[in-house]
């Protein structure tokens, strides 16, 4: 649905300095999925989305969405994209329902139609219980659904979300959590989201790129990242049998590593759900007994901790 | 035909703008009114050597030059509310749509120089109880060289506020470029008062001719050669001023 190849773009920065914001991105995500780029500030999150939605001109690179090539065809590309930007942009003296018609007749719906429209979104988000007051009285996470029914009120095959859930309180974040699912289950939407929140990243995205200093260090499901960088990590409780434990356990092939800790042994397993039951064969019937096993998963901070030498909230 | 649909949505959006903002038309109102007011008594004696013998002559020399200030000041303010709303992200979001760039702007331009012509209308009639004479051909020609007066001064104003980026730099560079080309036009008073060299400075001043030729149009004068020369020197700047402002425009896509 989205394909890059080798985006680039630099900014004049101070006296005779440039900024490399975007070193070359590529990219390729299906259609209907949570596309996450997760990132920390800086990092070209949202040079990259201004790229793709025609906002900017990169100094380099390829880019076709839903089979239109961004360059070529601005226009074509503005027809299929939604966009909502990380500030939001409603004017605070005018309602939700007047920026959702006037949104929609931009683009290049009649006034009967951007109507319909406007009343099939401010039912979908639940926004009729303010939708005729005026912007600026909004909440943070009322102002935020607003912003987001904006980006679709023209049914987009692909909604792009600069940091779509920064300053929103718990709830309001899941909400919105629920409603970005249900554009991808119910309107079948692709939705590219940029966020510096790896929990998000982890539980929202179906598929996630890693962008580091304007360059993709990792990409693919967040399993399949946290597997790729450390499998994951099974914590036997064995009180004073470590030794023997680890002996019995050493030599079998799905262990990848093994430590021993004051909390018990370490296993490094590829797959915790394959090697728990094996464990559990081996150590059956050898006399050794445990009274406790936990499972710890790596993080996606343990993957850009790996790729780069840090963690994201240190950047 | 796109285009003009789409001038007219930005338009009727930013006119909605403006009611909602009362105490932006209630101070537009009441300053050029009070100069109306106030000036008047001042206005016979200082007229008098240009053969200003009665109020309607008087108001004749004083309205013109006063609604061309009214419309080339205000509208010298249009860049303030354009960094507003980029700061609001409104202009970004109505720039992923395939809307026309040029509508966003032209759109805008319109609607601050119709709100000034607003005042302007308010100001001739409260001028014509105190005296002012004019008939309607010649008035309506005038207001349609005051809108083009008011879209240039929109342009110009954008295009340096797309320039500078940063409100609190506009606000002196508008000053600074604002008072010689009022001064320069003779808008409060005519320059036929002036010295000489004066005048000489006054005619590379394009809004010096705009004025001269609202004037004519005041007094009935519609083929005086103030009125074609005033109308083509501000169509031809206005041209000028508005490629000015749309190359600012899109100069964001870099
Ligand atoms: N218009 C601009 N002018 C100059 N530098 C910019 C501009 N936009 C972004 N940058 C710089 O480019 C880099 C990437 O910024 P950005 O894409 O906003 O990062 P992110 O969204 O991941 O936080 C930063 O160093 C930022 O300062
Ligand atoms: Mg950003």
């Amino acid at each position: 649905m989205i394909e890059t190849r080798g985006l680039k773009k630099s900014f004049p920065a101070g006296k005779s300095g440039t900024v490399e914001a975007v070193r070359g991105v590529d990219l390729n995500v299906a259609e209907g999925v949570i596309f996450g780029f997760l990132g920390p500030n800086g990092a070209g999150k949202t040079t990259t989305l201004r790229i793709l939605t025609t906002l900017i001109d990169p100094d380099a690179g390829e880019a076709t969405i839903a089979g239109v090539d961004v360059f070529r065809d601005p226009g074509g590309v503005r027809k299929v994209c939604g966009y909502v930007a990380q500030g939001g942009g409603t004017s605070g003296q005018v309602s939700a329902r007047e920026e959702l018609v006037l949104q929609a007749r931009l683009y290049g719906s009649g006034k009967a139609e951007a109507r319909e429209r406007t009343d099939a979104v401010i039912e979908a988000f639940e926004l009729t219980e303010f939708a005729d007051r005026q912007c600026r009285t909004y909440s943070g996470g009322q102002r935020r659904r607003v912003d987001i029914a904006l980006g679709v009120i023209h049914r987009p095959k692909v909604l792009f979300l600069d940091e779509p859930t920064v300053g929103l309180d718990p709830q309001s974040r899941a909400r919105l959590w629920d409603e970005v699912r249900r554009l991808r289950d119910e309107e079948r939407m692709t939705v590219f989201l940029t966020t510096h929140y790896l929990d998000e990243a982890d539980a929202l995205c179906d598929r996630v790129s890693i962008i580091d200093h304007g360059e993709i260090v990792a990409e693919g499901t967040p399993l399949e990242l946290k597997r790729d960088i450390a499998g994951d990590v099974v914590t036997l409780g064995v009180n004073g049998s470590a030794a023997a434990a680890a002996d019995l356990l050493g030599g079998s092939s799905f262990v990848r590593r093994l430590e021993t800790s004051k909390k018990g042994l370490l296993l490094y397993v590829d797959d915790a759900s394959v090697a728990i039951p094996q464990i559990l064969r081996v150590l059956d019937g050898s006399g050794i007994v445990f009274d406790g096993m936990e499972l710890n998963r790596p993080t996606l901070d343990d993957v850009f901790l790996t790729k780069t030498g840090r963690l994201i909230r240190e950047s | 035909m796109k285009l003009v649909r789409d001038t007219w949505l930005i338009f009727c959006r930013q006119m909605l703008l403006v009611v909602r903002t009362p105490i932006r038309l209630v101070i537009g109102f009441a300053q050029p009114i009070a100069y109306l007011i106030l000036f008047a008594p001042l206005l016979k004696s200082a007229l008098a050597p240009l053969g200003a013998t009665t109020y309607a002559d008087a108001y004749r020399i004083y309205v013109p030059g006063l609604l061309v200030i009214l419309l080339m000041l205000g509208s010298f303010f249009a860049g303030f509310s354009l960094l507003a709303e980029l700061r609001e992200g409104v202009i970004e979001r109505a720039r992923v749509t395939p809307v026309s760039r040029f509508a966003l702007l032209f759109g805008r331009a319109l609607s601050e120089v119709v709100t000034l012509l607003g005042q302007a209308v308010v100001i001739t009639l409260v001028a014509i109880p105190l005296g002012l004479r004019v008939s309607i051909g010649p008035l309506l020609l005038a207001y349609v060289l005051l809108v083009l007066i008011g879209l240039v001064g929109a342009t110009v104003s954008y295009a340096v506020a797309l320039s500078v980026k940063n409100p609190a730099a506009l606000g002196p560079l508008i000053n600074v470029v604002q008072q010689p080309l009022s001064l320069l036009s003779g808008v409060l008073l005519p320059l036929a008062l002036a010295p000489a060299w004066l005048v000489t400075v006054a005619k590379v001043n394009p809004f010096y001719w705009a004025t001269n030729g609202t004037r004519d149009l005041f007094d009935g004068n519609i083929g005086g050669s103030g009125v074609w020369q005033g109308f083509s020197l501000m169509a031809v700047l206005f041209a000028l001023t508005t490629w000015w402002a749309i190359t600012r425009f899109n100069h964001q896509l870099r």
